[in-house]
């Protein structure tokens, strides 16, 4: 039995989260996988953004820093430049990661930083009272989509592998013990890991969708998740309304803070040119005609 | 305690002001750069992405100047000296995270080579238009302070100058270049490291457990700690407590914010920095700052030459503005003449400080290039005339010559 209670500031308690929200299991998930590995709580720093799911690091007893939204990403790649012994997590929402932070999301996995990302989904802004996100489903309603979204909604994992992420598994809360395993498998991993977790916002998302009940906000993402393996065997059309969850990628490449130590050592010995080329000036009469920008 | 040999390049150099202040960060024990390219600072990040890896700094260039605040801040916050630069539109890009630096208060230096906006504006030419934005672009209430150096010389001086205070005062810290500044190239010299005096990060002697985050001193800044070393401390961007932890109320916010102030303006006089000369008996005062402050040599000369009674302030820190200077010298004086490129910023803290005692004359320019002196020459003329009603006949300003 795994004593949680060494990993959370009790005295912040009780917690912001509705009943019935899913960051709970999210949350203890993350502990759980932390416990197994071992990891001194001293080494660990969990830096987060704006959000419900963001509030997390307030509650967990290791190094935290709330940030700014969609900031926790770039915030958490100079932590980890700064100290590369240290376990660097983020916490981070839908909203958070990408939308407002989609680009520093991206851009993080390209570079394969070793920072494990646990992205809480739950389809919504949460934190400020259900607006549309970019994996709110097309057709569901938010309060800034009140007819049902016009738009088409983001695939995050895909997204992060597209972008070279080399670990990438969704998971759900309906699933717990299978997430907290996916976390420990990202955090473990050297280089940019994401973890896309499932979770229900029964007072933002399941009401204004007429979910039902806390229950039935769990039921309705049971319905849509389907194992990894399961799904080998289906078709795309059948596959069309299906949340994929599992291991998703989990792949071997040179991690950044490596390399930029691997540079470091291969120009310590070597003269470094401190000429830089004067640049070319754009001549006015281009900048005029709007043919550059600088 | 003295800057560390490994990042200073000791010995006379023939450097231009963006290069210079990159040798200032190395010599200042700056460690880690995030930042995105952008004219006219570019040069700064090329040179350090140059220099850095060889004393074992980290360069990164990031997708964007939201990313390379965040990434100093949280650089900064493990423990290394951090910095970015940028001009205009990427300066207000980083307000959102220079807040945040603000809140938690994390070291670190920005470097703005200023050019002319507003927006794309001008990028190869020369402004000093965001000396109001470096003062109050990010929201809220806080101090703040900004640098404006005028040579290459002390782009290298001044941006230790930036590292030294923001450790002290635990808060970004802005170079207030311009493109001229950081264009224009002149003997730099860089002294022995055991000349360079640098200050070392405020960290708590208190063991974990007794080490508040945000318990200020006396000086009203709070000492840090390293993550890592076993304090697990909270830092978020909400109004917190001294735990560090958030606190939604309203007597919470008065106290963090007035300290957030207060650790300015209280300091203010250990702050300031301005070169004054010929104050005693002057009858008008050019206030001026950067590259403005050397075109105004030219006018305060030839002032000078006609007999004419000129005093001069360069500002060095111009935040904080050292409005008790200008209001005791504005009882003696007949007026103030404060040239720069923009349509009158800094002017606005002169005229608040004379506070109507002395007659204040902006020379403005909308950037792009220098002034021409005799504008200058003319302002101080016309300050002979003091409070009195300007003369119909003034000269309106020259049109400004094209380079
Ligand atoms: C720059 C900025 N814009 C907008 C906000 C308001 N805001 C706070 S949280 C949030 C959305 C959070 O949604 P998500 O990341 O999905 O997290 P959740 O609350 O659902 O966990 C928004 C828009 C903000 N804090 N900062
Ligand atoms: S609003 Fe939604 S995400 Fe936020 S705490 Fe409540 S249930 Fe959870």
């Amino acid at each position: 039995m795994i004593d949680f209670e060494k990993y959370l500031r009790i005295k912040k308690f009780p917690l912001i989260w509705c009943a019935g929200c899913g960051n709970g299991i999210v949350l203890k998930g993350m502990l759980g996988a932390i416990d197994r590995i071992g990891l001194d709580k001293n080494k660990i720093t969990v830096v987060s953004g704006i959000g419900c799911s963001s509030r997390a690091t307030g509650y967990v007893d290791f190094n935290t820093l709330h940030t700014t939204h969609g900031r926790a990403i770039a915030f958490a790649t100079g932590v980890k430049f700064a100290n590369p012994d240290l376990t660097v997590l983020v916490v981070t929402g839908d909203g958070d990661a990408t939308a407002i932070g989609g680009n520093h999301f991206i851009h993080a996995a390209r570079r394969n930083i070793d920072i494990t990302v646990i992205l809480y989904n739950n389809w919504i802004y949460g934190m400020t009272g259900g607006q549309v996100s970019p994996t709110t489903p097309h057709g569901m309603r938010a309060t800034t989509a009140p007819f049902g979204n016009p738009e088409g909604s983001f695939d995050i994992s895909r997204l992060a592998i597209a972008a070279g992420a080399s670990f990438v598994a969704r998971g759900s809360v309906t699933s717990p013990v299978k997430l907290s395993q996916y976390i420990e498998k990202g955090i473990r991993k050297k280089g940019f890991a994401l973890i896309e977790a499932f979770t229900p916002c029964p007072t933002a998302f399941g009401r204004q969708n007429k979910m039902g009940k806390a229950l039935d906000n769990l039921e309705w993402i049971k319905e849509r998740t389907i194992d990894v393996k399961k799904a080998d065997a289906l078709s795309p059309e059948e596959l069309e309304d299906k949340l994929v969850t599992g291991i998703l990628v989990d792949v071997e490449k040179s991690e950044y803070t490596d390399l930029y130590a691997k540079l470091v050592e291969s120009v310590r010995d070597i003269p470094v040119d401190l000429h830089i080329p004067e640049r070319e000036v754009v001549p006015a009469s281009i900048a005029v005609a709007g043919g550059e920008e600088l | 305690m003295k800057a560390s040999p490994e990042g200073v390049l000791t010995g006379a150099h023939y450097l231009d002001g963006d290069h210079a202040c990159a040798e200032g960060a190395l010599a200042a024990g700056c460690r880690f750069f995030a930042g995105y390219p952008i004219t006219p600072s570019t040069e700064i990040a090329e040179r350090i992405a140059r220099r850095f890896p060889k004393v074992g700094g980290v360069f990164i260039q990031m997708e964007d100047e939201m990313a390379s605040m965040a990434a100093i801040l949280g650089a900064a916050w493990g423990g290394v000296k951090a910095m970015t630069c940028t001009s205009g539109p990427g300066f207000s890009l980083m307000m959102e995270n220079i807040g945040l630096g603000i809140m938690m208060e994390v070291p670190c230096v920005v470097a703005n080579v200023q050019r002319g906006g507003p927006s794309t504006g001008l990028p190869t030419m020369v402004g000093q238009q965001d000396m109001m934005q470096a003062r109050w672009g990010s929201h809220g209430d806080y101090g703040i302070i900004a640098l404006s150096p005028n040579s290459p010389q002390e782009c290298f001086d001044r941006t230790i100058q930036a590292f030294n205070l923001s450790e002290q005062y635990r808060l970004p810290v802005f170079v207030m270049m311009d493109e001229c500044v950081g264009h224009m190239t002149e003997k730099v010299v860089i002294p022995e490291p055991d000349a360079i005096e640098v200050v070392p990060r405020r960290l708590s002697p208190l063991p974990p457990g007794e080490y508040l985050p945000y318990a200020a001193n006396g000086d009203k800044v709070p000492d840090m700690v390293t993550a890592g070393e076993g304090y697990r401390i909270h830092t978020t961007g909400l109004t917190h407590d001294e735990r560090g932890y958030p606190d939604m109320t309203a007597e919470a916010q008065d106290k963090l914010v007035r300290r957030l102030r207060a650790k300015i303006d209280d300091n203010a006089e250990k702050i300031y920095d301005h070169e004054c000369k010929r104050l005693d008996d002057a009858d008008v005062v050019v206030v001026s700052y950067g590259i403005t402050s050397r075109v105004a040599r030219a006018a305060i000369d030839a002032a000078l030459d006609d007999g004419l009674r000129v005093g001069e302030i360069r500002l060095i820190t111009v935040w904080p503005f050292p409005a008790e200077l200008i209001r005791d010298l504005a009882a003696n004086t007949k007026a103030f003449v404060v040239p720069e490129i923009n349509l009158g910023q800094m002017v606005l803290e002169v005229e608040r400080a004379a506070a109507g005692a002395a007659r204040t004359i902006p020379v403005t320019h909308a950037g792009g290039w220098v002034h021409d002196p005799q504008t200058i020459y003319d302002a101080i003329r016309e300050g002979l005339r003091g409070n009195a009603a300007p003369r119909k006949s003034a000269r309106k300003p020259r049109k400004e010559k094209q380079p």
